[in-house]
């Protein structure tokens, strides 16, 4: 290893030294200084998000295992933010619960972990780097989840969790196995050149594609999902439904349009079926739930869905325009999990009936997940129309009129639900509203964040231009 | 000359709009009318130095007021086509300047006494600002569509302020009927814009109004019904001037719109908002005047005679005193309508042109000052109507004094401004239309005669036993009355003829004698005949409206047009036409919709049994699903 591989490795190992350097301090620290570890994370990840944004060339390391390009980097960027959001959201959480349990270390070298597990899984070259990604990043997120030992509930979705991943994972496994009997090779580029249709790497592929679709959360791999975000921390329940669903997403979008291409006839029409699946039945399931992380879960499977109206495409438009509304859907979903994760801490309260009259008493906290909301269901002028405009365009353009007729009935039913929220909080009137109150400083700047995230990104037509003009890697 | 700084005289409004909007709960009463108050105070400075500038230093060259314009394009439609958001500085515009900050002011100042303590204190200044701001924004707009904007916006800002007092069932139907009659009357408008944006290509005021423009020499070239479009455009654009500026048949809102607060009355339904309408046809003059031979113009000056005698007529009935103003304000109105229709373009055959936006200018001012005052003799009697009032001279010196004013004024006895600009109206209908002429000649011995039946009869007559002992209004509504009433008196002096004319072009203003002794005798007789009738408690009136009989009934229910308005609109429109409509839309349409909702709900509910939460039948649908997909693809792939 030269030098150059440390500079192309460099957020790897970067966050690998934080994670290590966490780890000591966890020995070092005295009990009672404990607290400082949070500000020591947020300040180092802080660093490491924005030494991130330096530019890298397109290279590839490990014979080929490993390869990073300017898209590539812009993931584990985009990555990188939500992440340090969700890190600011959770900051007063972790001092007023985890830390007390001893456990603050644990979640930001758990996160950051699984973070890394992502870096690796994203900017593999062969299967065995991405199975290896997908582990390190799925495994302690099981972790996460269960954090809150002393709550069954949490536990119960710990377990939930990790029984589900398993068999994900084997049946990815398996899939990739096949893929390999197919081809003789686990290179993407080997794959990629002499992969063929026929029914072992149908059958191959489609193994692999359901592991994935577990992470995505697309139906029917999505049971686990509503129980495991309800069971699961705030925090955590939103890393699993931006950040992991995120990086999921971009290595399905590369997978998909590089190794799978020749397949590509084949799993359009898959992906076609399962986008409908997605659609109707995170709706629909999302219109009667009462808890906001379930409620919170169920539009995140249904936008999945929505985000697969962009992969059927298979163009540069097709590529943009996830890539652009993963980037919104961070935003916007993590303003909204910020704002129940903020008004949880400071009441426990997690149901909607709760929520009335709350823009009475906090009309801030009201106003950002309104936003939130807007741009989630996708009106204009704020960044989720945009988002959801352009995924539209891009199946259209393929010709799938049908499928974004569909789509757009699915709209129409979240935006009911959606719109429930904001009756709750703005028309509805309680007798017992949740009372005003000043979240910390941490919370507050990671609300801000997503918002103008939300905010810039509708109106900033600059930043779509540089995304679209980098996603020709992927469509040559 | 740079204009630039005219901008801000909008924009201050809008600023305190904004702040007193957004901070509604948060700013104190007492600190938000200082806030209005001084805002305007700035905008009003701003507009006389404006006014001092373009009429005294800059705007003159050669003898011909110039045109300044600075706009930038907002948004395009093609080469020539496309909407300026800009400003616009010509001589009426910055005469209504003055006018709209003179008496937006005023109206402020006096609103701090008038609303104290009433809850919407806040909201009451930061609406006031809002309509300050659209009213500026409309007299400066360069464009039909700029004009179009602000004009909808004042119809908003007036629509919340005759619905201020929202708990009162009456001014929410009021403020209903005002924004829904206009906003009729802007359709034609809006038809009007798009016509003249079609056939000539331009929206823009300076482009449509040049003589030698293409607009204006090619009117002939298309013509529907026998008129040129043009024309018809013209009118449409005059249905929306006349909306707004309660022309008949389109009078019947502003009536009911006394309902708002007395000073809203003053600035928007009596000084400012209502004569856009006038405004707009001036704004477009040249284009009224050489368009078909002025053929719109003739239908302008028609209509504002019919309804400067309609309305006087029914004011000499009521017995609300705000009615009674009303009425009038539509009658003088009419008059400057009438003065626009009967002018010509070159110097002095402009004359009318001048005298109507002269009569504009006194008119605010007098007619501010009578609601106002109105307003003072509400605020200490606690009612509107003429039979609870009498006998207020002793008790109200300066309202009593002021309002006298304000009713020489309208009523046309020199010197008081309004002596000066109703005689060059008449001196410029005689020379035009004969019959116009007596039309307005009856008018305003009418107006005289109604005014002073309104002074006698609310400060002297009959002595009312008051329950309180009423009192005179404190200083910050008094100031205002006597401001308006010394601008009352030294407005007519103002050389109007030399510095706003029809062709931009001063020219000497004179008084032709004979006529200006008629319409005195006239003015003096009907105040005669209102001082029999009115100064003593006596039985002449009631003699008198028996002799009418019938005619007087028909008057006093305003010759029953909301009941024609209501006929039409309820018996024919709402049965036979809304009705089945409405039936289809709820049976079918929302029938339809209603149903698709209820089966989704219906669906997600049948569904929720395979959201167990047992993890066997979790992993049972994921490798389920994962073998449907193998089998339903593979099964594909082999066909």
């Amino acid at each position: 290893m030269d030098f150059n591989s440390f500079i192309i490795l460099r957020q790897e190992i970067l966050l690998l030294a934080i994670t290590l350097g966490l780890v000591v301090g966890e020995i070092f620290i005295p009990k009672n200084k404990k607290r400082y570890i949070v500000h020591l994370a947020l300040f180092l990840f802080g660093i490491h998000t924005i030494v991130g944004f330096c530019n890298i060339e397109e290279s590839s390391l490990f014979g080929g295992m490993f390869r990073t390009n300017n898209m590539i980097h812009l993931f584990k960027n985009i990555l990188n933010v939500g992440v340090f959001v969700l890190l600011l959201q959770s900051a007063d959480w972790i001092q007023e619960k985890v830390i007390g349990q001893n456990k603050g270390t644990e979640f930001f070298i758990l996160m950051f972990s699984s973070l890394l597990g992502m870096y690796f899984m994203i900017s593999s070259g062969d299967f065995l780097m991405f199975f290896i990604g997908l582990e390190l990043s799925t495994l302690p997120v099981a972790a996460l989840v269960a954090l809150e030992t002393s709550k069954r509930i949490s536990s119960e979705a710990g377990v939930k969790f990790i029984l589900s991943a398993g068999l994900a994972t084997g049946v990815s496994l398996f899939g990739i196995s096949l893929l390999y009997a197919a081809t003789g090779s686990i290179y993407y580029n080997d794959v990629m050149t002499t992969l063929t249709s026929n029914n072992l790497t149908l059958l191959g592929s489609i193994l692999f594609f359901s592991g994935l679709a577990f992470k995505i959360s697309l139906v029917p791999f999505h049971f686990w999902t509503a129980d495991v975000y309800e069971g699961a921390p705030i925090s955590t329940a939103s890393y699993l439904s931006v950040i992991s669903k995120g990086a999921a997403v971009f290595i399905l979008m590369i997978l998909l349009f590089t190794v799978l291409k020749p397949l590509m006839h084949i799993w359009q029409t898959i992906i076609y079926v399962i986008a409908v699946a997605t659609m109707f039945i995170g709706n629909l399931f999302a219109l009667r739930q009462q808890n906001m992380k379930r409620f919170l879960a169920f539009s995140s499977i249904a936008q999945a869905g929505f985000i697969l109206l962009g992969l059927i495409s298979g163009t540069q438009l097709g590529t943009a325009t996830i890539v652009y509304f993963v980037l919104i859907y961070i935003f916007s979903n993590l303003a909204a999990f910020g704002v129940v994760q903020a008004i949880s801490l400071q009441t426990g309260k997690e149901n909607r009936d709760d929520y009335n009259g709350l823009y009475r008493t906090n009309p801030n906290l009201s106003l950002v997940m309104m936003l939130a909301l807007f741009s989630l269901a996708g009106i204009p002028p704020v960044a989720g129309f945009f988002g959801k405009f352009f995924l539209f365009a891009a199946a259209a353009s393929k010709g799938y009129y049908f499928l974004v007729f569909l789509a757009v009935v699915n709209v129409t039913i979240s935006l009911y639900y959606y719109l429930l929220v904001i009756r709750a909080m703005f028309i509805r009137k309680s007798e017992d509203p949740i009372p005003f109150f000043k979240s910390k400083i941490y919370m507050r700047l990671g609300l801000i964040i997503a918002v103008i995230g939300i905010l810039v990104l509708g109106l900033y037509s600059p930043l779509y231009d540089y995304i679209f003009e980098l996603s020709t890697i992927f469509n040559k | 000359m740079d204009i630039t700084y005219i901008i801000l005289i909008p924009l201050i409004p809008f600023s305190v709009f904004l702040l007193l909007g957004i901070f509604n709960q948060q700013i104190k009463p007492a600190i938000s009318g200082y806030i209005g108050v001084i805002g305007l105070s700035i905008s009003a400075l701003l507009s006389y130095y404006a006014a001092y500038q373009y009429f005294f230093v800059y705007g003159k060259v050669d003898e011909v007021y110039q045109t300044f314009v600075k706009k930038t394009v907002w948004m395009n439609f093609t080469d020539t086509l496309h909407i300026d958001m800009g400003i616009l500085v010509d001589p009426i515009s910055v005469m209504m300047l003055v006018v709209v900050s003179t008496i937006s002011l005023m109206v402020h100042i006096y609103s701090r006494g008038y609303m104290k303590g009433d809850d919407g204190y806040t909201k009451f200044f930061s609406f006031l600002s809002l309509f300050t701001f659209s009213m500026f924004g409309l007299v400066l707009a360069t464009n039909l569509f700029q004009i179009y904007m602000f004009w909808e916006l004042v119809g908003v800002s007036s629509y919340l302020l005759i619905g201020y007092y929202y708990t009162k069932t009456s001014a929410i139907a009021a403020a209903k009927k005002a924004f829904i009659v206009t906003r009729f009357a802007d359709f034609g408008f809006l038809i009007g814009i798009l016509i003249i944006g079609y056939y000539t290509g331009t929206f823009d005021f300076e482009t449509l109004n040049n003589p030698e423009g293409s607009a204006i020499l090619n009117w002939a070239s298309t013509s529907y019904m026998g008129l040129s479009v043009i024309t018809w455009a013209l009118l449409l654009i005059f249905m929306g001037g006349a909306g707004k500026s309660a022309m008949f048949p389109l009078h019947i809102w502003l009536p009911d719109a006394m309902e708002g607060p007395t000073p809203v009355s003053a600035l928007i339904h009596a000084a400012t908002m209502v004569v856009a309408g006038v405004y707009l046809v001036a704004r477009l003059f040249p284009m009224y005047y050489f368009v078909e031979d002025g053929f719109a113009l003739k239908i302008v000056a028609y209509v504002g005679a019919f309804s400067s005698l309609f309305a006087a007529i029914i004011a000499v009935t009521q017995t609300d005193i705000k009615r009674v103003l009303a009425f009038s304000t539509m009658s003088q109105i009419g008059y400057m309508m009438l003065a626009l229709g009967v002018s010509g373009y070159k110097g002095i055959e402009g004359v009318g042109y001048m005298a109507s936006m002269f009569h504009l200018f006194t008119h605010a001012m007098f007619k501010a000052l009578l609601f106002l005052c109105a307003g003072s003799v509400i605020h200490a009697v606690h009612s509107n109507y003429l039979k609870d009032m009498g006998g207020l001279r002793k008790y109200m010196p300066i309202t009593n004094i002021t309002f006298l004013i304000a009713a020489l004024a309208i009523s046309g006895v020199p010197p008081f401004a309004g002596f000066w600009s109703k005689d060059e109206i008449l001196v410029a209908a005689f020379e035009n239309n004969r019959l116009l002429y007596y039309v307005a000649l009856f008018v305003a011995g009418l107006t005289a005669f109604y005014m002073f039946r309104l002074y006698f009869g609310i400060f002297w007559g009959k002595e009312t036993k008051y329950e309180h002992i009423p009192h005179e209004s404190p200083l910050s509504m008094t100031f205002p009355l006597l401001f308006l009433a010394f601008m009352s008196i030294v407005a007519g002096f103002v050389p109007f003829s030399e510095l706003v004319t029809a062709d931009k072009i001063g020219f000497e203003g004179h008084m032709d004698y004979p006529l200006a002794v008629v319409a005195v005798a006239i003015g003096l007789t009907g105040i005669i005949i209102a001082w029999l009738f009115y100064k003593k408690e006596n039985d002449l009136a009631a003699i008198f409206s028996s002799f009418f009989g019938i005619f007087y009934k028909w008057t006093s229910n305003k010759f029953y047009f909301d009941e024609i308005y209501l006929f039409v609109t309820k018996k024919i429109i709402f049965d036979h036409v809304s009705t089945p409509i409405a039936r289809f839309d709820k049976k079918y349409v929302d029938g339809t919709m209603e149903g698709i909702g209820n089966k989704t709900v219906l669906i997600s509910n049948k569904i929720k049994g395979l959201q167990s939460g047992r993890l066997q039948d979790y992993a049972f649908f994921f490798v389920g699903g994962v073998v449907v997909l193998a089998l339903v693809f593979i099964y594909i792939w082999t066909n």
